[in-house]
């Protein structure tokens, strides 16, 4: 018999197990096990996959990244607004630029001032937020493109819908990104020790700045997501969507201080929780106990992953 | 002796100074080293050699003096322009990144990529190149390790130091500061570092030797400079002093003496 020892990064495959076994006697009787309703899930996570991907990268280097929901809502108004006068390659091109930089601008500001990314992310979830309302005047921008929609929201190549092709495509990006590229290492070597990193010559304020950019540009494409999927962009997409986020990735062996990220980790965490949310909708709980319950996971993650680190 | 084929100054430090604090940790710093030259710093605890070791490391900038190598005067900033002047330095606390493994520490910014043009363009890494080197860099130690992918937080201290050492040594340095780097080896590993420590300075690197260790120092050393409060106390020849006089430069009796006259 395999055994895979229980560590952070293990922890969820053993979560993820256990869960489905309770599901299976619970949600017998209700439509969870059936393909649509799991392919449901599948389709409604994967923008939160993509967000929890950006949060990795910023994670990897030890900064965590709160503005991520906020970048995904005033981006996806961006290409929302672009895509009737400019079109759609200078719509996408624009929004994810548009989310690198803001990236880029939260690592910077950590760097250049010296204070925590939780403080600057927070501010800067607050000013896009309010930014993002402003410009919306709080109403919902439609999407007509066809040609957006298909590509971000229902189109689907040789059956696969494009949303799914998305997801598994920028997994295997930042797969390779963390595991088979000299970046990857060295954002984790950052995230580690950052003295001993400086010390070994890499250029440690750069790689920092870098690993916000991806977060910030991954946070752009996660609205793109959204907002090919809902047919328009509205101020508030994404917004409730940082706790579920910090739950996965906490639950795919993500250090919260930096460190090795474990990309099938946090896609496995991402899944779960949106498992045990669609669970529990089908069983009949409000979404304010469904809220109640992500943010015990949020917290029952952390301290079972820092458990089982120091062990 | 091999001094007198290679004599050419790689390092020239002239009139470093350092303060932390308003505290003057070095008060004018001077030496040379040569090609292959094998240079011991002395000094007490304390007396600055650390601080002279993260001078040249780039790891902090000293308040005053130059550091010439190959007779260019050069501003090291930071840990990657001491890198890229042709240092190589295992600092005292080692700087090796616990949570990565033996491979990932000894390559780290300096890894093997792969040799398909396009991946390598990506900064792909050919990790079972960088396995292979890793083994036979090892072998060079004498040091065998079971798992060469486990995180070296879980490695002896010795065992640590050797993968200091060699990351310092594969790097294609022209100098090789080496901050106490036999504190914790074994008596096996001891002998294999001497032995290498002679063939690169027989290949002309030259090597500047931190140790508390005088017996060693003399065994293996061309010349000691010594510190002493920040101050540099002493040039020598180590055949031409024997250890009681070293001690003397170390605790500042000579300084003393001199002052007092
Ligand atoms: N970052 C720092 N801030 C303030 N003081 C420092 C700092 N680094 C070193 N010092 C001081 O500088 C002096 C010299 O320290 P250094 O580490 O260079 O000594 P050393 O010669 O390497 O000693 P040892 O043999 O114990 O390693 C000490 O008094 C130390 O307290
Ligand atoms: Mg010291």
């Amino acid at each position: 018999m395999m055994r895979i020892k229980l560590t952070a990064h293990t922890l969820v495959y053993y979560a993820f197990a256990i869960t489905m076994l309770i599901f299976t006697v619970l949600l017998s009787h209700t439509a969870f096990f059936t393909t649509a309703n799991l392919l449901n899930v599948l389709m409604q996570t994967s923008p939160i996959v993509v967000m929890a991907i950006g949060l990795s990268f910023a994670l990897s280097v030890g900064h965590i990244d709160l503005s991520i929901g906020a970048i995904v809502a005033l981006c996806g108004m961006v290409a929302a607004m672009l895509l009737q006068p400019f079109g759609l390659t200078i719509a996408v091109a624009a929004s994810l630029l548009l989310g690198g930089l803001i990236g880029a601008f939260n690592g910077y500001l950590c760097e250049r001032l010296g204070i925590p990314s939780l403080i600057v992310t927070l501010g800067m979830l607050g000013f896009l937020t309010g930014l993002s309302r402003q410009l919306s005047g709080l109403q919902s921008i439609p999407i007509i493109d066809p040609q957006f929609i298909s590509l971000f929201g229902q189109g689907a190549v040789l059956g696969i819908p494009s949303q799914i092709l998305w997801l598994a495509s920028l997994v295997c990006l930042a797969y390779i990104i963390l595991n088979k590229l000299r970046f990857g290492r060295h954002l984790f070597a950052v995230g580690a020790s950052k003295p001993a990193a400086y010390s070994m010559g890499l250029g440690v304020s750069r790689i920092r700045v870098w690993a916000m950019a991806l977060s910030g540009g991954f946070a752009a494409l996660a609205g793109l997501l959204y907002a090919g999927r809902m047919q328009s962009a509205r101020y508030a997409i994404g917004e409730s969507d940082l706790m579920a986020l910090i739950a996965a990735v906490a639950l795919g062996g993500c250090s919260l201080l930096g460190g090795r990220v474990n990309i099938i980790g946090v896609l496995l965490g991402v899944w779960l929780i949106g498992c045990i949310s669609n669970g529990l909708i089908l069983s009949g709980f409000s979404s304010n106990e469904q809220m109640m319950v992500k943010g015990i996971i949020l917290i029952v993650a952390v301290v079972v992953t820092s458990k089982v680190n120091s062990k | 002796m091999k001094r007198t084929a290679l004599d050419q100054t790689v390092l020239k430090v002239s009139g470093l100074h350092k303060n932390f604090d308003g505290v003057d940790v070095l008060n004018g710093v001077s030496f040379n080293i040569n090609r292959g030259e094998v240079v011991a710093l002395l000094g007490d605890n304390g007396a600055g050699k650390s601080t002279l070791v993260n001078c040249l490391a780039g790891r902090i900038q000293p308040n005053k003096g130059t550091i010439e190598i190959n007779e260019q005067a050069l501003l090291l900033n930071s840990p990657s322009a001491s890198e890229q002047a042709g240092l190589a330095i295992v600092h005292q606390d080692l700087a090796l990144v616990n949570e990565l493994s033996v491979i990932e520490n000894l390559f780290l910014n300096r890894e093997i990529l792969h040799s398909n043009k396009f991946l390598r363009f990506f900064g792909w890494l050919d990790k079972s190149a960088m396995a292979k080197k890793a083994q036979k860099l090892l072998q060079r130690l004498g040091t065998y390790l079971p798992d060469l992918n486990a995180p070296v937080a879980t490695l002896s201290g010795g065992q640590k130091q050797v993968i200091a050492i060699i990351r310092a040594v594969h790097a294609g340095a022209d100098i090789i500061v080496m901050d106490e780097p036999t504190s914790a080896l074994g008596a096996e590993q001891y002998e294999f570092l001497m032995s290498l420590i002679r063939l690169l300075s027989s290949q002309g690197i030259a090597i500047m030797l931190i140790s508390h260790n005088l017996h060693q120092v003399s065994m293996l050393c061309d010349r000691a400079v010594v510190l002493f409060q920040g101050y540099s106390v002493a040039d020598v020849a180590l055949n031409e002093v024997d250890q009681a006089q070293l001690l003397a430069y170390m605790n500042g009796a000579v300084l003393e003496m001199a002052q007092a006259s």
